[in-house]
């Protein structure tokens, strides 16, 4: 479903990707792990091109991303983003961000986009705070809110960049307990995360990125108990 | 007093219908000026922050030259200058309210370029990435957050840009402190008179605030 051949990208003189090559299946569940600066956000962001790549190709379902051609906003209305920062508008409520996107992008009429919406608030346990407006939330809701807000868009694909790496301890759970049952339900998932719980257990790959470079990918079984490389190695002893 | 000077202040009151008279130019000035100054700021603001080199270029040109001038020398050369230029007359009202809306729009287009490049990148790639186009990421997300941010120092520049009808004096519009210095002249009660001016203006000024402050706690802005 996701093709990427030979991706690089560089600032200015500074190459961060430098040669990735990666197929991603549908309904696959997959984590980037490594250290930071190793280019995994980096990655995740040319996937719907909130990055320019500098060269190499991305295909998504057979199209192009980095063909001119391609309408960029058609493909990235269908791969969901969920941000570290969860980037929810603050000055509108809950359900008028999700809201937002179906009604002016896919042109879904008021009443049904508010109905999907209530069907997604509830998915996400938040369904009572559907007129509240961000700043009354917690990061957890916050987050919980921003992916029911990517899943309004019914995505192919849902990219997460570090979706709990902002949320206090006791929060993270809630949004992984959501991202679970995402994953459960057959969603393609690319996940950048430091919760290697989170990808040893739901994943069915885990993608090592180190200094703009795949070292390691495999079951997460194998990278989390016998890796091969020794970059692997050294970066799994010092977070788990 | 000294100088056998006593306060008279009948001499206000009998001068407040001329005052009145200047006082409905210094509004219809002020209005149309700000008004006009404000749709130039939006578009300049949106010009300094355009990717877009002509457009950045023209617009920090404009920017750089009406700050860098006082606004008095503006009106001077709109009212004398440009007509000998263009062949034309001009109406002292509309190189009045010209001047008024040039200069408040170079201020405003700085405050909208603050307003505008304050709003969080995240806000942005969140739009884009549900697939809303620039245009439309603008226009829902990125410039009502702005609109925001932008009251405080609008209501600012409104109060400016009222203040700086006087100056217009200079280039005969019967603004409100024109028709003082008239009704001084005739008279020389300048103290009555002139705190009569000065009353007139801060009634306008207390208005323009008390109107924003309402305007605020209505958005919620912080």
């Amino acid at each position: 479903m996701i093709e990427v051949k030979d991706l690089h990208k560089s600032y200015g003189d500074l190459e961060v990707l430098k040669g990735i090559d990666c197929k991603i299946k549908p309904q696959e569940v997959i984590s980037i792990i490594g250290p930071s600066g190793s280019g995994k956000s980096t990655f995740l962001r040319c996937l719907n091109l909130l990055e320019d790549v500098t060269s190499g190709e991305i295909h998504i379902e057979g199209v192009s991303l980095t063909d001119k051609k391609t309408d960029i906003n058609k493909i990235r209305s269908e791969v969901g983003m969920v941000f570290q920062q969860f980037n929810l508008f603050p000055h509108m409520t809950v359900l008028e961000n999700i809201t937002l996107a179906p009604m002016i992008v896919s042109k879904v009429n008021k009443e049904s986009a508010k109905q999907n919406a209530m069907k997604l608030l509830e998915k996400v346990g938040l369904a009572d705070k559907a007129n509240v407006y961000p700043e009354k939330l917690s990061g957890g809701q916050k987050q919980r809110v921003a992916i029911a807000r990517s899943l309004a868009m019914n995505p192919k694909v849902m990219l997460f960049d570090e979706p709990t790496s902002a949320l206090d301890p006791e929060l993270v759970g809630e949004v992984l307990t959501v991202m679970k049952d995402l994953a459960k339900s057959g969603m393609t998932m690319v996940v950048v995360t430091h919760e290697m719980d989170f990808a040893r257990d739901v994943c069915d790959r885990v993608i090592f990125f180190d200094q703009g470079i795949i070292m390691e990918e495999g079951h997460p079984d194998k990278i989390f108990t016998n890796p091969d490389n020794d970059r692997t190695k050294s970066f799994l002893r010092k977070v788990l | 007093m000294g100088n056998g000077f006593t306060l008279d202040w009948a001499y206000a009151i009998d001068a407040l219908p001329i005052l009145v008279q200047g006082l409905k130019y210094t509004i219809l000035i002020a209005v149309v000026g700000i008004l006009i100054g404000f749709i130039i700021g939006i578009i300049v603001g949106l010009g300094r922050v355009s990717k877009n080199k002509f457009l950045f270029s023209i617009s920090t040109i404009y920017v750089e030259i009406i700050r860098g001038t006082p606004i008095m020398v503006q009106a001077l050369y709109i009212y004398f200058a440009l007509p000998m230029i263009l062949g034309i007359k001009i109406d002292p009202l509309v190189a009045g309210v010209t001047t008024i809306a040039i200069n408040a729009g170079a201020y405003i287009a700085e405050i909208a370029r603050g307003a505008i490049e304050g709003v969080d990148k995240g806000q942005i790639e969140a739009g884009r990435s549900l697939g809303l186009t620039k245009f439309q990421t603008l226009y829902r997300i990125t410039w009502p957050q702005a609109f925001r941010r932008m009251i405080p120092p609008l209501g600012n520049q409104f109060i400016i840009s009222l203040k700086d009808t006087s100056l217009l004096t200079v280039i005969g519009v019967g603004e409100l402190t024109r028709q003082g210095t008239i009704v001084v002249s005739s008279n020389f009660r300048a103290v009555e008179v002139y705190t009569a001016v000065a009353i007139l203006y801060l009634i306008l000024t207390l208005s323009i605030s008390l109107g924003l402050r309402l305007i605020e706690r209505r958005l919620h802005v912080k």
